[in-house]
């Protein structure tokens, strides 16, 4: 009994192995050297070396300088993330409920866009939101923009980008959440005098907590830290947290404020999801 | 003890009815009409069982009613509303579903109050509390689903239906789930619970020992069509086809030829002997038909035994399946024209039990007999023995 009990647990270690050899490559250590780098004395540089001074007032500077970038970039992500939630959740649940045998077809078409490379496809939002083309002259006409107001350039261009490209994201986790939902609930609660309203808000959403709850962070994690919708659609003005990093990365040449930047933005997702997954109650769910 | 019946009344027609009425109910899908035409009337405050094989379209029938399914033609009617077409949320009928169908994010006080709150009803913590004592699941109020057994997930579903009071309860099968032993504790509290709560069941089941234990009327459905409806004991003392002869219990049919249906008893010339058959048991206008004895009514004795009046005997049988269970012992007896006849023998200890190969007399009461029309499938709705 006793052996085993104890070769499963050999088993069991065994296969956690591989990935926890990779995280630790590629993950524990790369994080050890960010948080390192985090600390380093601000006068340092790639050419003149970096020097460990357990300068934790680089996070002060970091934040007072960019909090509007990354408060910036968070509120993109939200936004996003909420247009994601409404519009994927529709199409989830038309994919799950309605598409009868054409539920795979139409799953494959919500993944397509990944054939294409991500640069591409916001590239082509350019296009789609330029000055002379027919979204804006609509937009225009119906006289929601006026007659020199743009698109492009704008936040509503940056939010867009995002919640274009990371709707999958969302569709995905809430796709696998309803399909599983037991078509007879639904009928109970027909049955027990809930209207098609009611039993949505009673029986369907509550059980589909699980797929938004892993949608939205699917969604948010990697949009708010996401820099290239921003750069490509928006303007000097929308540049985001993402942006900050990777310029004080390379052309400023300031790895310290660049990795407490990193950390800072980690740590409030963390907190952020955190709480978000306490308030949702999906603990039991999930 | 012959049954003359208390046959059902043709539909009353007048407009009024308290009852659940179904008329010319049909449902059709591609390529199969599940409910051809059914007509039937359930009163008000009975236990009323639908039995039939499954397929039947037994359950289509009670999703009808319960408004999930939409009626190809005819109408449904309960205390004189027509709820053909009514939302099923606004119908004041309720239904234990097969699965239970519990919601399995919500408490079972939230469970049986489902209905409540979504009819904004006022005290609801008291309502519950009385319904879990009903079903006897005080105690678990906050459990999940998840946590109860079978046969307690089974009585919140029925604690969720009956609390809401509908005018009518529908039960699909609603034992189908449990082990048999749970299944026979569960039908007696069915049956109690009905009795207290005095509200109409339509109860959907294949199981025939089910339906008869617990219903006041039975509807045997078979092919979309009731075949035939009536008490239990009257749908199996005189059954009208072959389907039900089968269906409910077990039947020896045997082919006959009528020879004289001037008087109250037919008669039928058997395979060659003369047998009598009461002329409100005939079930057929034609020439030839199945005269139908049930196992338990066929007397068994030896050879050359009197086993009944002078001359009323089937000689020539001889034994060629014994088995013993107890109550009683079931042979299969061969008969001269080779057909083996079912005969179950009580086992008062008075009679001896006989070997296999023993040459046997069988006799029946004629008043037992039916007879069966000849166009229908001796074998229609013969099956295993329900567990």
């Amino acid at each position: 009994m006793a052996d085993t009990t104890r070769r499963r647990g050999w088993v069991g270690y065994a296969l956690f192995l591989p990935a926890a050899a990779w995280l630790l490559v590629f993950f524990v250590v790369p994080f050890y050297s960010l948080f390192a780098t985090s600390l380093y004395d601000q006068s340092g540089s790639d050419f003149r070396g970096w020097e460990m001074t357990y300068e934790f007032g680089n996070y002060a500077d970091a934040i007072e300088q960019y909090w509007q970038p990354l408060l910036r970039a968070i509120l993109y992500a939200g936004i996003a993330t909420l247009i994601c939630l409404v519009l994927g959740y529709v199409l989830a649940y038309a994919i799950a409920f309605k598409s009868g045998r054409w539920k795979t077809l139409l799953l494959v078409l919500v993944i397509a866009p990944f054939f294409t490379s991500f640069l591409l496809r916001t590239l082509s939002w350019q296009l789609l939101l330029a000055d002379d083309w027919y979204i804006v002259d609509f937009l225009q006409f119906l006289h929601i923009l006026g007659p020199d107001d743009r698109l492009l350039n704008t936040p509503v261009a940056v939010i867009t980008g995002l919640a274009y490209n990371f709707l999958p994201f969302m569709v995905l986790p809430l796709f696998a959440s309803i399909d599983k939902i037991d078509h007879r609930l639904i009928e109970a609660s027909g049955d027990l005098y809930a209207n098609p309203v009611a039993a949505f808000f009673k029986v369907t959403w509550p059980l589909s907590l699980p797929g938004v709850v892993s949608g939205t962070l699917l969604t948010f994690i990697p949009a708010a830290g996401d820099y290239i919708n921003a750069q490509l659609l928006g303007n000097t003005n929308t540049r985001v947290i993402g942006s900050v990093i990777e310029g004080q990365f390379t052309d400023a040449n300031n790895s310290a404020i660049a990795a407490s930047l990193s950390m800072s933005l980690m740590v409030i997702i963390l907190v952020m999801v955190f709480l978000y997954i306490r308030r949702a109650g999906t603990e039991d769910l999930l | 003890m012959s049954q003359q019946a208390e046959a059902t009344s043709p539909p009353d027609t007048s407009a009024s009815y308290d009852g659940l009425r179904l008329s010319h109910l049909t449902k059709t899908f591609p390529g199969f009409t599940a409910v051809n035409d059914l007509s039937l009337d359930v009163p008000r405050g009975s236990f009323f069982a639908l039995l039939g094989p499954s397929g039947c379209g037994k359950t289509t029938t009670l999703r009808m009613v319960a408004g999930l399914e939409t009626p190809t033609d005819g109408t449904i009617e309960l205390a004189g509303q027509d709820i053909t077409h009514a939302k099923p949320y606004r119908r004041p009928v309720n239904t234990v579903f097969q699965n239970y169908a519990l919601f399995p994010h919500l408490d079972i006080f939230e469970n049986v109050a489902f209905g409540l709150r979504r009819r904004k009803a006022g005290d609801v913590e008291r309502q519950v509390e009385e319904m879990l004592a009903l079903v006897e699941l005080e105690g678990q109020a906050r459990k999940k689903p998840a946590q109860l057994s079978g046969g307690q997930q089974q009585r919140v579903a029925l604690a969720r239906a009956l609390i809401n009071k509908p005018e009518v309860l529908l039960l699909d099968e609603p034992l189908g789930a449990l082990d048999l032993k749970l299944r026979r504790g569960m039908q007696i509290e069915l049956k109690r619970i009905q009795t207290e709560v005095g509200l109409t069941f339509v109860h959907v089941t294949h199981d025939q020992e089910e339906a008869m234990t617990m219903a006041d009327t039975v509807a045997v459905m078979n092919k979309g069509v009731i075949e035939q409806m009536g008490s239990p004991t009257e749908l199996y003392e005189n059954p009208r086809s072959t389907f039900v002869a089968n269906f409910l219990g077990k039947s020896n049919l045997i082919e006959g030829q009528v020879t004289n249906r001037a008087s109250d008893f037919l008669t039928v010339d058997m395979q060659g002997i003369t047998v009598s058959v009461p002329a409100d048991r005939a079930h057929t206008d034609g020439d030839r038909g199945w005269v139908g004895i049930r196992p338990e009514k066929v007397l068994i004795g030896p050879e050359g035994a009197e086993l009944d009046a002078p001359g009323n005997t089937i000689p020539g049988g001889v034994i060629s399946d014994v088995s013993f269970v107890g109550v009683s012992t079931q042979y299969l007896v061969r008969m001269p024209w080779g057909q083996e006849l079912e005969v179950f023998a009580q086992n008062t200890g008075r009679v001896e039990i006989f070997p296999e190969g023993t040459k046997v007399e069988l006799s029946w009461r004629p008043e037992y007999a039916f007879l069966l029309d000849a166009s229908q499938d001796a074998l229609a709705g013969a099956q295993d023995d329900n567990v």
